[in-house]
């Protein structure tokens, strides 16, 4: 029964396709390549971890949140200020730490937000996000304030690779090992029968219960797990940048995650690295170009996307590619 | 009957309801109903428009809740068990209006609901495919209900009627022992009918069946027993014979329907 072409296209599917060494392949290549433009590198290596920690909630729960820098923020915070006030400067349980608070803050805080919908969700993530960021601005002592937390002591990797800010090499090299890392686990989760009724969540919530199928504890463990590797991603971006300030709880940093993504296309996994690198490369590009109105170029495309291509760059390039196999057939 | 209870020996029946009461503000839509089905029943439940049919339905499944009464099933009371806790137990509905993963092929949608029975669906670090007893029992599914032509096909582009069956292919894959059909025929043109109606004679015999429908052929040759409701409350009961034979439902339903 299995030999039927959509059972083995069910089975096969989790198999990895030839071109999918490809952005690594790239990411070492770059590495090599362009060695003055590594600190770029890394702040697209990062972006895309979080925006993929977006893809899980966003494009296979179908969660509609405008505040996932809340826990892209507390992961930063954790490792900032363990680092800081002098209590742990290791970078890899560090990171594990600030994995472990951005998840508790999504379960937290999803326990309560995840009962509603719509409108209500969005506003409920924006505001549990403006809520930490206040927070953050309050507690002066512990978080900087306003100004954030600089020059901090991040240990060496392994006790021999330092993090050096003008040649971020180590940085680099660290985080795209850890966004690989995350990237097989995310990619294990949305093949396997969990992530399976996440997308029977993300198409109709309604229909779920009707199931047999626990939603709430299911969404509470997707929007946790999510959050924790939004924690990662903070967390390695203020190791590599050794500060953390008021933006990494923003509604900028939450509102341009989520434009990567829709750019990239959601639910689709690549859509992180594709979103990432053009939304990265174009304003970097326009910028110097038009220095002024660089940001009307951006808002331009974004409108094009959003109007013709509700799946992102990805989701147009499936299209064509449909369309011309279908014309050769 | 169905079943033939052996003497002696008192068997609770498969559902049964206690004055079951559920009022939307001044609205009664459900009024002391007390209702009983057995196993492998074959039972429908006709009533004008308005008469509460799919809110009976809703309070069976767990979707809403009653504000008084009980809902029994094999005499354990499961009146606060939720939804997907009844899917649990057995009680598996249809929707009047399909409720599929419409972005999502056949086959997807059928491993959804099969995933949940089999207990594979909270497994993470495994590859869906990879649970072939699932993919299998999927597949075997959308052969008995000749669906198999178009498992790799999305939910949006097959003809309605087909979606039908696949709302019906979800129900059967959740091994229910007592299945709510919601008007499963509704939306389908004539000429397609018959792929539901075929479907549903050929039900396996054990699964208890509850079927809404306006289709009085479909009742009448289907059903051992029939409940008319009006106003939410059930205005009669008995074999389709009685029914047919009973003034009062001619007057109040069947004529009704044959003028219209």
């Amino acid at each position: 029964m299995s030999d039927h072409p959509a059972a083995s296209a069910l089975a096969h599917r989790h198999h990895v396709r030839g071109w999918e060494p490809v952005p690594w392949i790239v990411a070492l290549a770059f590495y090599v390549a362009f060695p003055k433009y590594l600190g770029f590198g890394t702040e697209v290596l990062v972006t895309i971890l979080f925006a993929l920690s977006l893809d899980l909630v966003l494009g296979y729960a179908g969660i509609v949140t405008l505040g996932h820098a809340a826990f892209f923020g507390a992961g930063a915070y954790t490792v900032g200020m363990l680092a800081k006030h002098g209590f742990w400067n290791e970078p890899l349980t560090g990171l594990a730490l600030a994995g472990i608070v951005g998840a508790a803050v999504g379960l937290g805080s999803g326990l309560v937000l995840l009962r509603t919908r719509g409108l209500t969700l969005l506003m409920l993530t924006l505001c549990t996000m403006a809520l930490l960021e206040e927070a953050a601005n309050l507690g002066q002592a512990w978080t900087g304030g306003f100004d954030g937390l600089d020059s901090l002591p991040i240990a060496p990797l392994f006790g021999r690779f330092e993090f050096n800010p003008l040649y971020p090499t180590t940085q680099y090299l660290y985080v795209l090992a850890v966004l690989f890392v995350c990237f097989v686990f995310v990619r294990t989760l949305v093949y396997s029968p969990f992530g399976q009724s996440l997308t029977g969540i993300r198409e109709n919530i309604l229909r779920m219960p009707a199931v047999g199928a626990p939603v709430p504890r299911r969404l509470a463990i997707c929007y946790t797990l999510s959050a924790g590797i939004a924690g990662i991603a903070g967390g390695i971006w203020a190791q590599a940048n050794a500060y953390v300030n008021l933006g990494t709880l923003g509604l900028d940093r939450a509102a341009t995650v989520l434009i990567i993504l829709v750019l990239g296309g959601h639910g689709r996994l690549y859509g992180a690295f594709v979103g990432a690198i053009a939304y990265m490369a174009l304003s970097h590009f326009l910028s110097k170009i038009y220095p002024t109105a660089w940001q009307l170029g951006l808002g331009l495309l974004l409108v094009v996307i959003a109007l013709f291509a509700h799946n992102g760059i990805l989701g147009l390039g499936e299209m064509v590619w449909r369309r011309r196999s279908r014309a050769a057939s | 009957m169905a079943t033939t209870v052996p003497r002696g020996v008192v068997s609770a029946p498969l559902l049964e309801t206690r004055a079951l009461t559920r009022s939307f503000g001044a609205l009664v839509a459900t009024r002391q109903v007390d209702f009983r089905l057995d196993a492998g029943a074959r039972h429908a439940l006709i009533g004008p428009n308005g008469a509460g049919k799919t809110t009976l339905i809703n309070l069976l499944a767990g979707m809403i809740s009653p504000t008084s009464g009980q809902v029994l099933l094999k005499g354990r009371d499961i009146t606060a068990l939720g939804e997907a806790a009844r899917v649990k137990l057995g009680i598996v509905r249809t929707f009047q209006i399909n409720r599929l993963f419409r972005g999502l092929s056949v086959l997807e949608n059928v491993y959804i609901a099969v995933a949940e029975r089999m207990g594979a669906a909270p497994s993470m670090l495994r590859p869906a495919g990879r649970r072939r007893d699932v993919v299998d029992e999927s597949m075997r599914l959308l052969e008995t209900l000749r669906l198999s032509d178009d498992a790799a096909r999305r939910i949006s582009e097959l003809p309605y009627g087909r979606q039908r069956l696949v709302e019906l292919a979800i129900a059967l894959g959740l091994s229910p022992e007592l299945l709510l059909l919601d008007e499963p025929a509704a939306g389908v043109p004539s000429a397609e009918s018959h792929i539901i109606l075929d479907a549903i004679d050929r039900l396996p015999a054990a699964i208890g069946v509850l079927i809404i429908d306006h289709d009085m052929d479909l009742v009448f040759r289907f059903a051992a027993r029939i409940t008319v409701l009006v106003g939410g409350a059930v205005f009669a009961s008995g074999t389709p014979r009685e029914i047919g034979a009973n003034p009062d439902v001619r007057a109040v339903y069947l004529g009704q329907a044959a003028d219209g």
